[in-house]
This record gives C-alpha cells, structure tokens and sequence, in this order.
C-alpha cells in the first residue's frame, strides 16, 4: 500500500513535471512520432498491396500457366492445351453449356503515371466473354463492354486514378493501331483494377500471336475440386502445364513483393528508432538530473530508490505513448486509404490503397514504446542510485 | 532525562580517489530526549556530516549509533529509509519543496510512506500547516510563497508524521534577519511544547541562541560552548 502510495507520488511529480522540460519533451514526443509515422507508412503500404492481391484470387478458380513460368508474361498456353483442361475433373460449366475457361493474354503497354508524370508499364489483357464470369467482382461501372472483334478498350478504375490519358471517350495508340476507351470497370481489391482489357482475338491478330494464349483461368464448381484438378494437370502429359489455385497464384505474389516492402520498412524504421532513442534518453538524463536535488530530497525523506526508477521509466513511456499516438493519428489521417501504385508481377503496376490495421498500428506502438522502455530504463537506474545526502539535496 | 541518540566511537573517512580524508576519528556524542542543540563550526569542519550521520542518511565507517534504543548502524538502505520516515524530520537550508506539489500535496509526502488512509493524511497535513501558520496557503504552489513561507511549508513537512527527532541543516541561512527569527522560534515552540528534540546546524551565533545549548565543532572534535 505504502509502496504503491510512494510510486504513485513519484509518477505523478515526475508526469507533473514534463512542462518544465518542455521542449526537449516535445522533441522526443516528436522524433517518436515520427519513427512511427514512417514505419506505419511503410507497413499500411505492404498492408495495402498484399490485401490487394490477396483479393484478387479466387478459391474456386484455378489458373493454368506453361509449366516453369512463374508468372503471366512468360507463360505460352495453345488451343488444344485449352482444350484438354476442359476435360479436367470438376470444370464447372458456362452459360453456353461448354467448360468456363478465360483463356486470356498479357501484354506490356505504356502508360504516364500522374504523380511522377514519368513512363510506365502497365498490363493490357486480353479476355473472352468468360474473362467476367471468372472475376464476379468485376463491374462495368461507366460507358460498356468493348465489343468482341472490335478495337475497344475498357480501362480498371485503380488504373485510372493513377494514370493519365485512359479517360472513357479517348483513343489511343498502341502498337500499330489505335484504340478506344469505351468503358471503366471496377473489381475492388484486386490487382485487375491496374489493367486494360480488349478482346482476346483482336490482340493476338494485331499483336501477331497466332491462336496462342498465355493462361487459362478455369472455373471449378467449388474450392473442393481444386486438388484433383492440379493433380490433373500436373499428371496429364499431353499438358506440360502447371495449375494452382488464383488465391494461391496471388498469395505467393503478394509474400514476395509484400516482403520487398516491408523489409524495407523495418530496417529504415528501426535506424529512425535509434536515432529516437538518442534523442529519448537525452531527455530523460536531462529529466534526471533537473530533478537530482528533488529525488535526493525525496530519498532523505524516506522514499524508496525504486520509485525515483519507476516514475522515470513512467514518464519515459508517457512521452513514448504521447509519440505513438501522434504518429497513429498523422497516420491515420494522412496516409489512409491513400492510393499508391508500384511495381507488381512481371513488371507491370499495381494500383492499391493503403491500408492501417490494428496488427500493423501495434507494431509500430510496440517499437515506440520499447524506445521508451530503453530510453527510460538508464536515466530511471541513475536515478534510482542518486544518494538520500543531505548535501546533495541542498 | 534519558539519550534519544547517542554517537559512541564513531569513525567516518570519505574517499576520494585514492586518497582518504578522515572526518570523525572516534567521535561520541549524546543528545537527551527533549534537547535543543546548535551545532556550529567553520565550513568544512563536519557538520553536514554529523547530520548525515544523526539523520541514517549516509553510513560510518565504525562505531556505534544509537536512536531510543535502537542500533540503526547495522541497518541496511532500506532499514535505514523506514528508520528515518518514522523517525526523523528533515529541514533544509533551501526548504527543498517539490515545485510541482502545493503546499498541502508536499507536506502529504511524509505520509504517503505510511499505511494512513487519505482522510486521515488530509487531517494531519491540515494539523502540520496550522501549527506553522500557512493552512490558509494549503493551495499555494512553493514559487507562490515567500523564503520564510517555504521554510514553514518544509517545517509542515518534517513534523507531519510526527517524528521525535528534527534535524535542520542552516535552516536560516537563506532569509533575513526578522524572517530567520519567526522560523527559529516556531522550531523552540516545537522543542518546548510538543517535546520534539532538535539537532540545528548553523552559522549564526544569533540563531544558536534559540537553541539549548551549543556544540563547536571543529577538525572533527567537539568544544561545547554554552549549557
Ligand atoms: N561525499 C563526500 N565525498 C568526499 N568528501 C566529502 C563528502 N562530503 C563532504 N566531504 C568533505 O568532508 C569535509 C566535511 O564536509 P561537511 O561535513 O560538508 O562540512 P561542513 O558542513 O561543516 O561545511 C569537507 O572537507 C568536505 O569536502
Ligand atoms: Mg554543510
């Protein structure tokens, strides 16, 4: 009772006593602040990419690529290997009554991203009638669908607001031929928001790909079936394919470019947080010896070394809670939601939101408030060793 | 009358560095219950020692301290920081209030050591501060009182838990004359009338007349001056 009474006299005194030591106290709170601000940028922007690709894959929908490719891009798929995975066990089948396969192609087109005004890659795919049917999140949200053997673009809305120049009504020119923007699609969360679509046959005429695809999604009638279908593939040789689920497909995505990102975030985070620290334990020294003559005062009196610790370590958490706090709330007000765009698979831009959770906020409070604990634990012993003599308390 | 504390023999050196100075070589003294005693001497000569010494703030290196019976030598940190908020109340040349505390919150400290529930440290705070005369300023931060209302505050604060023993290190040395005379003789009130026994440390052969007797102390060794 008494020895909770005496800390808690000490907290108060030394919480108390913050103003006194305004602004070095503000600059901790400050660099703190800063510290986390940055590291939860970091963190809600690989938060927001692997969210989003994440979302971008469906459980029941298995995609095909040519067996060694490991994304898109470099995948070659032919009619008759389209063919044969319609033979598959558990293809579920489309409104025409055949097997739901998008047998689709990617390309790599530019694009001039608005917030650098600089050149950039983005994808332009080319689907069938089935390419919606396999992505149910996908909505013509402006003007229509491009009409099937037509130069007739639609653009995803995550693209839009990134880049310039792919506004409903316009034309525009790649490779030998021009195009028109006819309609604006949304597919929340996903990467296809990022990407151009056109018909498949008019692609590959005009870019010269023959009949050949580059994958094939195949709808399965339930995420159930998927096991047996990649076995099918895998054990098919006339194949030479590799199937995963498009939740799998996007997931392995996401860890490795997510990873990129956040190991980035940390290692910068964590130099910030020494500098921080420094800054911590300066002003928690300060702290220490500013109030010398009152901890010998208190000492002589008959209060315990422990408490002159402890309310030094408190007031060091207190600053280091007042700095996460801050860092939290210009995050939150300032970057989420924000939207962003970098480098996805194969090269191509990603357009997502940034994204704070309460997983990543408490990482970032963990990091200031062990700033704190480091930062109050040295000048807190000092204290706690400052002799009861009389001499030094006058 | 029978000794509240009582020096038998009592070695104290302080090291520094490699050398070793010797402040007390076998020193005795005793102090009866209910005595006034003024210690003076030239600066240097011990006597914020002595108080250490008298007051479990720092150890001798040999011999023996008595308080009311008790051997506080052997005590350890933490013996010695109960021993000393049960028994002794200190008084300090620069009052050495909390300036963040009113007046009321820094006489409560003392208490804050003790098992007394909030009402009854309110009670004696309010009997502390009006035994010095400054109830009326309880909500009266320390930098909003007056050197001699700040020694009044600390000397609330030292007889707050009611301790037997008062030890005053110049408790006069910062204020003027008038103003040293109130503080010394609201200190002989509390010697006088409520019994408490009082070891003051001063410059001021003035202030030393307040006190019972007075003790001289020089190289380490007492000269008694006045019975
Ligand atoms: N903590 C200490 N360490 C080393 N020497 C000290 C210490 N405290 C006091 N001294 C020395 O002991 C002697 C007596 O000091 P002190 O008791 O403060 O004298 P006074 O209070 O009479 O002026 C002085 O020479 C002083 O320098
Ligand atoms: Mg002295």
């Amino acid at each position: 009772m008494s020895l909770l009474n005496q800390t808690g006299s000490v907290i108060a005194m030394n919480v108390r006593s913050i103003p006194q030591r305004l602004w070095m106290s503000l600059a901790t709170v400050g660099s703190i602040a800063l510290v986390v601000a940055v590291l939860l940028g970091f963190l809600a922007l690989a938060n927001g990419f692997n969210q989003t690709l994440k979302g971008s894959g469906a459980p029941d929908v298995a995609i095909a690529l040519r067996d060694g490719s490991a994304a898109e891009l470099n995948s070659v798929i032919s009619r008759e290997q389209i063919d044969l995975l319609g033979q598959g066990p558990g293809v579920r089948a489309g409104p025409d009554g055949r097997p739901l396969i998008s047998a689709e192609l990617v390309l790599i087109v530019d694009g001039i991203k608005k917030s650098t005004d600089t050149k950039a890659n983005m994808p332009l795919r080319g689907i069938g009638s089935n390419g919606l049917l396999v992505r149910p999140q996908a909505k013509i949200t402006q003007g229509r669908m491009f009409t099937p053997g037509s130069n007739e673009i639609v653009v995803g809305a995550g693209l839009l607001r990134e880049f310039s120049g792919f506004e409903l009504g316009k034309t525009l020119r790649f490779g030998a031929q021009t195009w028109k923007v006819v309609g604006v699609f949304e597919a929340p969360g996903t990467v296809f928001e990022s990407e151009l679509w056109a018909d498949a046959p008019v692609i590959q005429s005009l870019f010269k790909r023959g009949s050949t695809f580059q994958t094939a999604r195949v709808g399965l009638t339930s995420p159930a079936a998927m096991p047996a279908f990649v076995k099918y593939v895998k054990d098919e040789q006339r194949l030479q394919l590799k199937a995963q689920s498009e939740q799998t497909y996007f997931a392995d995505q996401a860890e490795r470019s997510g990873l990129l990102i956040k190991y980035f975030g940390w290692p910068l985070g964590i130099i910030m947080a020494i500098g921080a620290l420094a800054g911590a334990l300066n002003t928690m020294y300060a702290s220490v010896s500013s109030r010398a003559a009152e901890i010998a005062t208190l000492r002589v009196i008959g209060f315990s070394g422990f408490s002159a610790f402890v309310g030094t370590m408190v007031e060091a958490l207190v600053l280091s809670a007042l700095g996460a706090l801050v860092g939290v709330a210009i995050c939150s007000v300032g970057f989420n939601g924000l939207s962003a765009s970098t480098l996805g698979a194969g090269f191509t831009q990603v357009a997502f939101r940034l994204q704070i959770g309460p997983d990543i906020i408490s990482q970032a409070v963990t990091l200031a408030l062990i700033i704190g604990l480091i930062g109050g634990i040295f000048p807190g012993l000092r204290a706690s060793r400052q002799r009861p003599l009389l001499a030094l308390a006058t | 009358m029978s000794a509240l504390i009582q020096l038998k023999n009592v070695k104290k050196t302080y090291k520094r560095g490699k050398e070793s100075i010797t402040i007390f070589d076998g020193l005795n003294l005793t102090i009866e219950q209910g005595d006034f005693v003024a210690i003076m001497g030239p600066s240097g000569s011990g006597k914020t020692t002595l108080l250490n010494l008298l007051g479990g703030t720092d150890r001798s290196d040999s011999g023996e301290i008595n308080f009311d019976g008790e051997r506080i030598d052997g005590y350890n940190e933490g013996q010695l920081a109960g021993w000393r908020a049960r028994s002794v109340g200190f008084i300090f040349q620069f009052y050495n209030l909390m300036p963040v505390l009113n007046a009321a919150q820094n006489v409560e400290l003392p208490l804050m050591l003790t098992k007394l529930s909030a009402g009854k440290r309110r009670a004696n705070v309010e009997t502390a501060l009006k035994i010095v005369g400054l109830w009326d300023r309880a909500k009266h931060r320390p930098k909003e009182l007056s050197g001699g209302q700040q020694q009044r505050v600390a000397i609330a604060r030292a007889i707050v838990s009611d301790p037997k023993f008062l030890l005053c290190d110049e408790p006069t040395g910062d204020l003027d004359r008038n103003t040293a005379n109130d503080i010394l003789g609201t200190l002989q009130q509390l010697n006088q009338e409520m019994g408490k026994t009082i070891v003051m440390v001063t410059h001021d052969p003035e202030a030393a007349r307040f006190a019972k007797r007075t003790l001289h102390l020089d190289k380490g060794v007492f000269a008694e001056v006045t019975q």
